[in-house]
């Protein structure tokens, strides 16, 4: 089945699962209320501030390979090796590369969607290296043999219970209840790997270009002992992700923690300079910066699409999205869900194969109205179906449709003729089309409004 | 006489599913005083084929709305989300047509009912009975594109004894989306199903929204579900019940 079936299938599927509805709106409304309140209590103009934030990312855009430039040579000099990769294929190798020089059997990661994006788990297994999850919601979806549901929240699809016989199953211990005593579960499971892994890999939130840092945000702890217990530190970074400077974090981290999980600020905000230094007693002796093109400079080049990659994950535009709250995560079948990915992976993997998702949207709006960096996502979803268009991948029912349609709707004259020999054919069609598609068909009135000012207002 | 004129715009929506409320809205201009112009030639703004991506397809329509309405002053619609067609992305359709600048210009003109009635300072027009509360349906459209938040629920309240009322969260989509509905039907059900659901359980049957495409797609999911509902356009809702006209 090709992904646009399968999609159309799943979607639909998902859409008739009301269990699965009432999890996912759940989970959402808890968010909601939380991003709420703290838009509140933390800005005083929440406009102006993703205003703002919107445009300092279009700076990046506009002077991203001076930025990238400064960010490389700063990371150099702090003592990591920067390496950039164009794919997906160039990262794994890359990354396989370095796990050889080092010998790594083992690796620990922390929660990142870059490394999803190239599949770094399957490259790791398919080549004798252990993988580690070290956050709590990946853990979860790699113990189940899943993909993450959302971008920020990778388990959200899955209940207290259901995370409880997954942990009894596959890791042996006692089922709970408290999400507490879960944590404790996976934390205990966790703390070998940690001293054990020979990589310590992790993705970026923010790549500063002056001084020279990466960031990493986190709640839960693992991302620091990730990236610091282990002799050998990769970040895999999309090469978007810059802020010009330090200062900047004074905006983006409130920002972030806000729209991504309605928090003041996260549990822990890592800065990472370099690997361990001269004369420092801890750290990582190596770390390795693999920054990941991947179809972002091909976005880029493109006057209406670049301002998608002034996004920072966030995830706000899936909680918002009525689509996604109907068909979840795994529904998308790809690295990035809802409003952002369906903006995204078209244009990553090729419109021909994956413009469906662009499809499948009823341009609210609600993703635009979000984004705390100000991307007009259903605006890209409309270009997205623009260019769908014109490299012809319009099915030729609803390109003739439109055709028709179009010819119809540009003259008075055939409306009127189509009104007086549709009249009955539409309710035929109704009865002939499934339920699902027949109910959608109107019933045409007896009289058209054009008619009706005929009869009583021409005078 | 000197009264004003205004030009309506009857979407196509309108005119061949729903005329009534296009007469609707007719009948309540007149009783403010105005003059009602119609072009007969009219038909539709476009905006299923430009939803759709054909571009060629939609200039061809939209570009038929331009010459019609070209000529006109203020121009009124029962629909948010054909006004927000016209306002917000016709300047992107006609970039670099030959009609771009008198395409864009229409952005200015063409005004959804409610707006039109707090452009025109007509609010204190209104007046009528009525006995309960209401949900008001604000269309995504007209919220996010076209900025309209309250003012209909102002108009509503202008009606001795309304209550209305709207669901926290504003606005939910009601999961129409034009075509999207023909292509994920079952995604767009039940996105009609929950927000049906929402009004439902604050025990609001009444509902009036200010766009004919929410009003035909909540519908058919109401009937579809059994949900005994009113779902009603503020132009039939004001006509039931003002005194004026
Ligand atoms: S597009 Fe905007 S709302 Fe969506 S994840 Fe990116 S930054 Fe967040």
């Amino acid at each position: 089945m090709n992904t646009q079936k399968q999609f159309k299938k799943q979607s639909a599927e998902k859409a008739h699962d009301q269990q699965h509805l009432l999890k996912i709106r759940k989970a959402i409304r808890t968010y909601d209320e939380k991003v709420a309140e703290m838009k509140q209590a933390q800005f005083i103009d929440w406009p102006a501030a993703r205003k703002q934030a919107g445009q300092i990312k279009q700076y990046v855009l506009e002077n991203w390979a001076d930025l990238l430039e400064q960010f490389e040579s700063n990371m150099k000099e702090n003592g990591a090796e920067v390496l950039w990769a164009e794919t997906a294929e160039q990262a794994r190798q890359i990354f396989l590369e370095i796990a050889d020089r080092h010998k790594a059997k083992k690796i620990v990661k922390s929660k990142s969607m870059t490394t999803e994006e190239i599949e770094l788990n399957e490259t790791c297994e398919a080549n004798g290296i252990e993988v580690w999850e070290s956050d709590l919601g990946e853990l979860i979806v790699q113990l189940a043999g899943e993909k993450p549901y959302h971008i920020v929240t990778p388990a959200m699809h899955k209940s207290k219970a259901e995370i409880s016989k997954l942990f009894h199953e596959k890791l042996g211990s006692v089922e709970s209840d408290s999400a507490e005593e879960l944590t404790m579960i996976a934390r205990a499971h966790l703390r070998q790997a940690y001293v054990t892994a020979d990589i310590g890999v992790s993705g970026a939130n923010f790549l500063i270009a002056d001084p020279g840092l990466v960031h990493i945000t986190e709640n839960e702890g693992n991302i620091r002992l990730t990236t610091a217990c282990p002799p050998v530190h990769v970040v895999i970074a999309g090469i978007e992700k810059l802020l010009p400077r330090l200062e900047d974090l004074a905006l983006f981290l409130p920002l972030l923690a806000t729209s991504g999980t309605g928090q003041q600020l996260t549990g822990y905000n890592n800065l990472i300079r370099g690997p361990r230094a001269a004369g420092e007693a801890d750290g990582p002796r190596k770390m390795y910066v693999i920054l990941l093109d991947n179809g972002r400079s091909q976005l880029h080049a493109d006057p209406k699409l670049r301002i998608a990659l002034r996004c920072i994950r966030c995830g706000a535009c899936l909680n918002a999205c009525p689509v996604y709250k109907t068909i979840g995560g795994h529904s998308y079948q790809t690295t990035y869900q809802g409003p952002i990915g369906a903006v995204l992976t078209p244009q990553f993997r090729g419109i021909a194969e994956w413009h469906h998702l662009s499809d499948a949207s009823s341009l609210c709006g609600a993703c635009t109205q979000v984004c705390p960096v100000d991307i007009p996502l259903h605006e890209l979803l409309l270009e997205n179906r623009r260019q769908s268009d014109e490299q012809s991948n319009t099915s030729l029912f609803w390109k003739q449709s439109l055709k028709i349609w179009a010819v119809i709707m540009s003259d008075r004259g055939k409306l009127n003729a189509f009104h007086r020999a549709a009249a009955n054919g539409a309710e035929a069609a109704a009865l002939l089309l499934p339920h699902e598609t027949g109910k959608r068909i109107p019933k045409l009135a007896r009289q058209t409004f054009a008619q009706w000012w005929e009869e009583n207002e021409q005078s | 006489m000197n009264s004003k004129h205004v030009s309506v715009f009857i979407p196509c929506l309108v005119d061949q599913v729903y005329p009534e409320m296009g007469i609707a809205m007719i009948k309540l201009l007149r009783s403010f005083g105005y003059e009602i112009f119609y072009h007969k030639e009219q038909t539709c703004c476009g905006q299923p084929a430009f939803n759709a991506g054909q571009r060629k397809e939609a200039i061809k329509v939209a570009g038929h709305f331009v010459e019609v309405f070209a000529e006109d002053g203020l121009i009124v619609s029962p629909s948010g989300s054909c006004t927000a067609m016209v306002r917000k992305y016709f300047p992107n359709l006609f970039e670099g047509h030959h009609a771009c600048e008198t395409a864009a210009a229409l952005g200015g003109r063409v005004l959804e009912f409610s707006e039109f009635i707090q452009q025109e300072d007509l609010l204190n027009k209104i007046s009528g009975k009525w006995k309960g509360r209401i949900g008001f349906h604000n269309s995504c459209h007209s919220y996010r594109e076209l900025d309209i938040d309250d003012f209909p629920l102002r108009i509503l309240k202008r009606i001795d004894g309304v209550e209305p009322v709207r669901p926290p969260g504003e606005p939910v989509c009601c999961g129409f989306g034009g075509l999207f509905s023909f292509k994920f039907p079952a995604v767009s059900a039940t996105m009609a199903r929950s927000r049906l659901e929402q009004f439902f359980e604050l025990g609001l049957k009444t509902i009036v929204s200010n766009d004919p495409g929410c009003i035909m797609h909540l519908r058919q999911e109401a009937k579809d579900k059994n949900m005994n509902m009113d779902i009603l356009h503020l132009v039939e809702f004001l006509e039931r019940t003002t005194k004026t006209i």
